[in-house]
């Protein structure tokens, strides 16, 4: 772990002993226990299963397992597939659309925002589901409409499928892309694109040159983040290739543990998720390199909108063909299958019923358990976590020691994790003494701060690169303490990401299924657990009034967290 | 070795198995019963039951024991199965009444000793000695259901519907059948045990190849085709099949000739319920007459009590040609049956 004596390599002594004193250094050497807490445990756990036998002995065999047995090295090949597939993908719609809102003047930029925002509340189980609902091969409502028009007897897309998988899983990693893109163009100031223009280049010249190497960082970060999520992404593949007979790692993890279970093995096919993950992330550092471009200092800046004259309307169709994959479409299924018995009936006053209102709100003894323990767990994790990520990431960010790479690693490192596994690590930690927190919501209050933690510390991390420490460094030169500052300076400075932190923790912990299902009892189940036990019997109009209450609570809860936050012009005003 | 996880056993089962020598006496609801449950106020009921007639049988509870909530945990057996083992094995005694659509699991929570003795009156008056344990009382099958083959009629004409489980594998089937699994479903695990045993692997093998879409829950299936997503079920419960006809969708079923599943799904009273006496209350008032012909009505299910009167439309089991069920064998081959079924249908 990293020592909190010496954060600074440069004038270290006096630095480290100015820490101690004004406070730093608790939060520090807390922020830093917390880590090795969340992380090393069930990383622990982890290794330890994945190199020794059922009794206990240290072997090599769960690996051989691995390359040798079939069953286990085709969902390898599937996922590596899948998550490339995805990656591209997202990245494909993401890039444009989030030019085309950060800087050009696109009508309703202002919704097609929050509508990609709502996306990204959107589960992506649930939209796995609310997918079959629209492209099941026989019964979804596109492929019925496809044949009423066309008359061909083969289904136009059938959801059951890699591709279908890939299709799925895309759609909900690109609300991620966009938000990271688009928040990085918004943080362009025009100054460097006007320099550019003044000197003659062509917009075309400038998004290539400027613009684009602006954002690059974001794009890499985009591009991994896409494929890190599809290659952990647990529900969207239980719910789409068992149907048609694949396994992706994940479902496999997951069946590994179904009676009888076998944690070594699975231990083992998920240490391979996380070497692609070191080795990603260790790779977007080297190409980086020093490549790190400070846009915010303490002098204001603004972004101006490329005109699109005539264009603008053929991008505005652009945006809402994007939209309508992960937003329109699917919630249109939910609301048909909230409103009638069986999902793919024809819509019609005879077919309108409450019953599944009814059923869910009246009947199912889950319902109010499962929303009231998705609430506390939601607004306690986000709220610790985005400080945790707010203080790891200053450390990070404004320290030179060493040793910030290792907390750097720790906070990036359960992005490799798949939530299933954490759960098993953190099962097989907290189920015993001396810290017996299975069966309460402490243990998913843990997995869900563990988990939520990376990307809320990258969004915190590139906040502040993106502010020059000269602020800061000013404060400090005025006589702050270093805790001082970091209130008075750094957090205003940061707020917007802070915020958004939170909101990401909230929506995220509500999102969350894979490490979830293996953490739950039956009185401390949450949301998105009644949801997938509810797909696995198929109760598909349960499912839509519960998903529709989801996103609704959710957007409500981000809104008004977002509206409470609101300062504008930060950024202007430290300056 | 049966435990969840991998955690080492802290319960060793043959020190618990044999305690109890005499069968208990039988125990029926008593005001002292209903006073002291009500002080509990609540009972945590694990069922593998499907989730809408678990409530209504908890809404009919509440009803004739007002003051008395019912929290209902449904999943599939299998998974059931898991996770009461994750939580036991752990210490964490949430539930108190359990019920499982697969028999064999109640022979291996018999053995780890988490069942209470409790013998209804009912049961031991009116139940065969082969639907409950004659010896400890600790479970007895509060359910029984059949695991036929079923086909929408608007997609298949009746008589172009299959008669036989063999029937299923004519290659105009391909694609067309929807089935759950046994990983998940105690109905179908027990399902599959009677059918590999009676037809031979050979049969799930050629089906497997039938590009069968594969669901968990022996409850979906039924649902799969009422959308018309599959045309035809290769198994799930008649149950559910039996509630999709009574709602109007255009459903039939097939008793194959080669014999139909019969799956009876055993309930009990957990040793270490956190509500003893709410639990016992619920298991007892399940076992009734009452309760009986409340689970036949609402679920379309089969009771094994004698008195209860099949409704209209429900064939009489003694008119049907039914596998025989044999837990002790089924629990003998249940793991190399799911390893083998993940080899035929891919998951």
């Amino acid at each position: 772990m990293v020592s909190t004596g010496t954060l600074e390599g440069v004038g270290g002594r006096a630095e480290g002993w100015r820490l101690r004193v004004d406070g730093g250094a608790a939060l520090m050497a807390a922020a830093s226990g917390l880590l090795a807490l969340l992380v090393i445990l069930p990383f622990g756990w982890l290794a330890y299963f994945a190199f020794t036998s059922p009794d206990g002995a240290l072997t090599l065999a769960n690996f051989t397992a691995l390359v040798t047995d079939p069953s286990l090295a085709a969902p390898i090949r599937t996922t590596a597939i899948l998550a490339t597939s995805v990656a591209l993908a997202s990245m494909a719609v993401a890039m444009p659309l989030a030019w085309l809102v950060a800087r050009t003047d696109i009508p309703a930029r202002r919704t097609i925002r929050i509508l990609m925002t709502a996306s990204f509340v959107t589960p992506p189980f649930l939209g796995a589901i609310a997918w079959e609902i629209l492209a099941a091969p026989n019964s979804g409502i596109l492929n019925r409409l496809w044949r009423d028009l066309s008359g061909a007897e083969v289904p136009l897309f059938n959801i059951y499928s890699l591709s279908g998988l890939i299709f799925v899983i895309a759609c909900y990693t690109t609300p991620f892309v966009f938000v990271l893109l688009a928040n990085a163009l918004d943080r362009i100031p025009a100054e460097l694109e006007d320099a550019a223009g003044i000197l003659g280049a062509r917009p075309l010249r400038i998004l290539r040159d400027v613009t684009l190497p602006l954002v690059l960082p974001a794009i890499l970060a985009g591009a991994l983040i896409a494929f890190l999520q599809a290659m952990v992404l647990f529900g969207s593949p239980a719910i789409l290739a068992l149907p048609a007979g694949f396994h992706t790692i994940t479902t496999k993890i997951f069946m590994l543990f179904q009676f009888p279970p076998k944690p070594h093995v699975a231990a083992a096919a998920a240490l391979p998720l996380l070497a692609v993950t070191v080795l990603l992330l260790w790779g977007q550092r080297r190409l980086m390199g020093r490549r790190q471009f400070t846009v915010i200092g303490g002098k204001g800046g603004t972004t101006r909108r490329v005109a699109l004259g005539r264009w603008r309307y053929a991008a505005l169709a652009f945006a809402l063909g994007v939209l309508a994959f992960p937003v329109f479409l699917p919630y249109a299924a939910l609301l048909k299958a909230a409103a009638t018995r069986v999902a793919s009936d024809p819509l019609s006053w005879s077919t309108l019923t409450w019953f599944n209102v009814h059923f869910v709100f009246y009947e199912f003894s889950q319902t109010i358990p499962a929303i009231w323990n998705t609430l506390i767990l939601a607004a306690s994790a986000a709220t610790l976590g985005a400080l945790l990520a707010f203080a790891i990431a200053w450390l990070v960010s404004r320290s030179t020691h060493p040793g910030r790479h290792v907390v750097e690693f720790l906070v990036t490192a359960p992005v490799a994790i798949p939530g299933i596994v954490l759960g098993v690590g953190l099962f097989l930690a907290y189920a015993r003494p001396p810290l017996m927190l299975y069966g309460t919501l402490w243990i998913l209050f843990l997995a869900y701060l563990t988990i939520e933690l990376p990307p809320a510390f990258q969004q915190m991390r590139s906040a502040f690169r993106a502010v020059h420490p000269e602020l800061e460094e000013a404060s400090r030169i005025l006589g702050g303490t270093r805790l001082t500052t970091l209130w008075r300076i750094s957090e205003p400075l940061v707020r917007p990401a802070l915020v958004s932190a939170w909101c990401f923790i909230f929506i995220g912990v509500v999102r969350e299924l894979s490490a979830a299902i293996m953490l739950f009892t039956a009185r401390t189940k949450v949301l998105s657990v009644v949801i997938y036990d509810l797909n696995e019997s198929g109760d598909l109009g349960a499912i839509a009034v519960l998903g529709i209450t989801m996103l609704v609570g959710t957007l409500a809860i981000v809104a008004f967290a977002s509206r409470l936050a609101a300062a504008p012009n930060l950024v202007q005003r430290a300056g | 070795m049966r435990i969840p996880l991998g955690l080492a056993g802290v319960i060793s089962a043959f020190a618990i198995s044999g305690a109890l020598a005499a069968p208990p006496e039988p125990v029926s609801i008593t005001p002292a019963l209903i006073e002291a449950a009500k002080k509990e106020g609540v009972v945590a009921y694990y069922t593998a039951v499907d989730v809408k007639v678990a409530e209504k049988v908890a809404q009919a509870f509440k009803e004739k024991f007002p003051g008395i909530e019912v929290q209902v945990e449904r999943t599939g057996a299998e998974r059931l199965f898991q996770r009461i083992g994750q939580e036991l094995e752990s210490g964490i005694n949430n539930a108190d009444v359990i019920n499982t659509s697969d028999a064999s699991h109640a022979l291996y929570w018999k053995r780890k000793g988490w069942l209470a003795p409790v013998l209804p009156d009912e049961v031991a008056k009116k139940f065969d000695k082969a639907y409950y344990d004659a010896e400890d009382g600790t479970y007895a099958v509060w359910r029984a259901t059949l695991s036929p083959i079923g086909y929408n009629t608007t997609l298949v004409k009746p008589e172009a519907a299959p008669k036989s489980f063999a029937d299923l594998l004519d290659p105009r089937w391909k694609g067309k059948i929807v089935k759950a699994h046994p990983g998940y479903s105690g109905t179908v695990l027990t399902a599959t045990h009677q059918i590999a045993r009676d037809l031979g692997w050979d049969y799930l093998d050629k089906l497997g190849k039938q590009e069968v879409m594969q669901v968990q829950s022996a409850t979906d299936p039924s649902k799969k085709i009422v959308s018309g997503e599959r045309a035809i079920a290769a198994d799930g419960t008649e149950y559910n099949l039996i509630l999709a006809k009574r709602s109007g969708a255009p459903i039939e079923i097939v008793y194959a000739a080669e014999g139909t599943p019969f799956v009876p799904g055993p309930s009990a009273v957990l040793a270490k319920a956190p509500h003893p006496n709410a639990a016992r209350l619920f298991y007892i008032w399940s076992f009734s007459l009452e309760g009986q012909q409340l689970m036949h009505d609402v679920g379309g299910l089969r009771s094994v009590h004698p008195d209860v009167k099949e409704l209209e439309g429900v064939k009489s089991l003694s008119e049907i040609k039914l596998m025989k069920d044999d837990a002790d064998d089924a629990e003998k081959h249940a793991e190399d049956l799911k390893a083998r079924y993940a080899k035929a249908f891919g998951t």
